[in-house]
């Protein structure tokens, strides 16, 4: 359900290339449908989620107007709290870490390797495989006992781990799993920003004698700047909303060790029932999303001003 | 000089194949776990290629006839969610893009930054109202949450880049609106159709979170069904693993396939980003 639109954010800020001048509004009979559709799928369970927030109201039992109650109810609600830290603490590893290894993977694909398709495309199937199913083999994996992970930490004489079973390791052991599937998107996003870099600046570093680190510093690492943003706020928004593998693997558990603001929400709209509640938790957890996606949108235009003004 | 040239080439072909490793390495026990019999799966130190290969841990995912069902399901609700988003966002990608309404595009945006489960609330809330709850409209319904919002972007973006001329020729010779959008800028823009309908399958069968919470025992996915196996079947490794094998196969060779376009698909914007 993630990377769907990624590309895309970005052209939101950009103008069309100017083209003959017509009429637009002609073109309305084309974009009623999709505004149909998009307004009730998604723009009608929006207004209802927030008016439903307002409500005291579980699933089978009475509605009453509650005002702002759930959302002051939220402030002091010790395990909604702990989960807006698990998120926060998941989603800064969960961004780094693939940023990370996404950014050297693409200057080595970037480089001329031998049959670069094929790997390529291998290095691209974990971002494009079920989550559930990967995150099945994944549980596996870390079982204490028989996992394999344990085996192969045992070769190299380092002791058996806890992985998901402990709370103090379940976060970055998901982190893991999620750094694993998602590092390639990262790659592909960067490696677009490698592709538009001119070899001009790398002739005149060669000639004045640049190592190669002062060239990643100099000229590659501005020049990819703003791909770089663009996976940041990617990776964040992604990273923010995961699902798939903290469900299917450790329910958010042990406990509540690896519960974020989405499985609390979960658990509250639909184990519990109650959809008040987990309305106005929802709202909150887009209010933030929303909030932190605009921030970076916003450092994302600074670093695009300072550093691609001067380069391109 | 050419020797060095050779080394070089090896050199980097060996990074790569550390870089690939994880993947590789993965997929490759997946596979080992699917084809050993619980006696192997259960061995300390772990078994990496068995004596004997437990083909019958397919066998056994084929022959519950629940599988089927199952599959099925994830058939008819991916297809149609696909087919339903490309009808209706191919057209108004083609109305944005020629409108250069960017602002539009915002809205999609924000479905894009939206958790899934918040939809969940009242859609689930409402079908149960509409006493949907027993049939796979719900589940179709929730992944155009997910179809339409790819399916709109990305032809925006491929009808940004096709020319204008033809289809302004074509309004000259008399044709209408619709007649310049069926005949001329649609046969124009078949490898964004493409790219968009890829994408859409694979997010629409990857998807599970919509199944957990709408899917009943008849109406479940191969996702949310291969989840569920899980909690029977916690200590028959070689069954799941089949199982979860069999349910991401078709995505993976998908991605093989049509390798090019997705790769296409997820970075063009980016590369026009920056």
């Amino acid at each position: 359900m993630s990377t769907i639109a990624e590309p895309q954010l970005t052209s939101v800020t950009e103008a069309a290339p100017a083209t003959g001048a017509r009429p637009p509004s002609t073109y309305w009979p084309f974009v009623v449908p999709a505004v149909a559709v998009v307004g009730s799928v998604i723009v009608f369970p929006w207004a209802f989620t927030v008016w439903m927030s307002l409500h005291e109201w579980t699933v089978g039992g009475a509605r009453r107007f509650a005002g702002l109650s759930n959302y002051l109810r939220l402030a002091t609600d010790e395990r909604f709290l702990t989960s807006v830290w698990q998120t926060l603490i998941y989603t800064v590893l969960a961004v780094v870490l693939p940023l990370i290894f996404g950014t050297l993977a693409a200057l080595i694909f970037n480089s001329k390797v031998p049959l670069r398709g094929i790997l390529r495309g291998i290095f691209v199937m974990p971002m494009m495989a079920t989550p559930v199913a990967i995150a099945l083999v994944w549980t596996m994996m870390f079982h204490p006992q028989l996992g394999v992970l344990n085996y192969l930490l045992s070769l190299v004489g380092i002791g058996p781990q806890a992985w998901v079973f402990s709370p103090s390791t379940v976060i970055p052991s998901l982190v893991l799993v999620e750094t694993w599937q998602w590092t390639p998107l990262v790659m592909l996003i960067v490696l677009g920003g490698l592709a538009a870099i001119p070899t001009e600046p790398y002739e005149s570093a060669a000639i004045d004698g640049a190592t190669v680190f002062q060239r990643f510093r100099y000229i590659t690492l501005p020049m990819i700047a703003p791909f770089l943003m663009v996976a940041v706020i990617i990776r964040t928004i992604d990273a923010l909303k995961s699902f798939d593998i903290i469900y299917a693997i450790t329910q958010g558990g042990p406990g509540t060790a690896s519960e974020t603001i989405n499985l609390y929400l979960y658990s509250v709209a639909f184990a519990y029932y109650d959809v008040g509640y987990g309305s106005a938790i929802a709202v909150v957890f887009f209010g933030l999303v929303i909030a932190l996606s605009l921030l970076m949108l916003h450092l994302r235009q600074r670093t695009k001003w300072t550093d691609i003004q001067g380069g391109a | 000089m050419s020797i060095r040239k050779i080394t070089d080439s090896l050199c980097l072909f060996f990074v790569g194949l550390v870089l690939v490793s994880p993947a590789v390495l993965f997929f490759l026990w997946m596979i080992s776990l699917s084809l050993k019999f619980e006696v192997d799966n259960a061995a300390y130190p772990p078994v990496f290629i068995p004596e004997r290969f437990a083909w019958k841990n397919y066998t056994g995912v084929f022959e519950s006839n629940r599988f089927g069902l199952y599959f099925i399901n994830s058939l008819i609700v991916t297809g149609t969610a696909t087919g339903l988003a490309l009808l209706i966002g191919v057209p108004a990608g083609y109305g944005i893009a020629r409108m250069r309404a960017t602002k539009a595009a915002v809205v999609v945006l924000i479905a894009r930054m939206t958790p899934g489960l918040s939809y969940l609330i009242p859609l689930f809330l409402l079908f149960q109202w509409l006493g949907l709850m027993g049939t796979l409209v719900p589940q179709i319904i929730a992944h155009l949450v997910i179809t339409v919002p790819i399916v709109i972007w990305i032809m925006i973006g491929y009808f940004e880049t096709t020319p204008l001329e033809l289809e302004e020729a074509a309004v000259i010779d008399g044709a209408n609106r619709w007649e310049v959008f069926r005949h001329i800028a649609l046969p124009i823009a078949k490898p964004g159709i493409t790219v968009a309908f890829i994408l859409a399958v694979i997010f629409s069968w990857n998807n599970f979170v919509f199944g957990v919470v709408l899917a009943g025992r008849e109406t479940r996915t191969l996702p949310v069904a291969v989840y569920n196996m899980l909690s029977f079947e916690q200590l028959s490794w070689g069954p799941l693993a089949a199982a979860a094998l069999i349910v991401t196969l078709p995505v993976l060779i998908l991605t093989i396939i049509a390798q090019r376009q997705i790769v296409a698909g997820l970075t063009a914007g980016a590369v026009k980003g920056g």
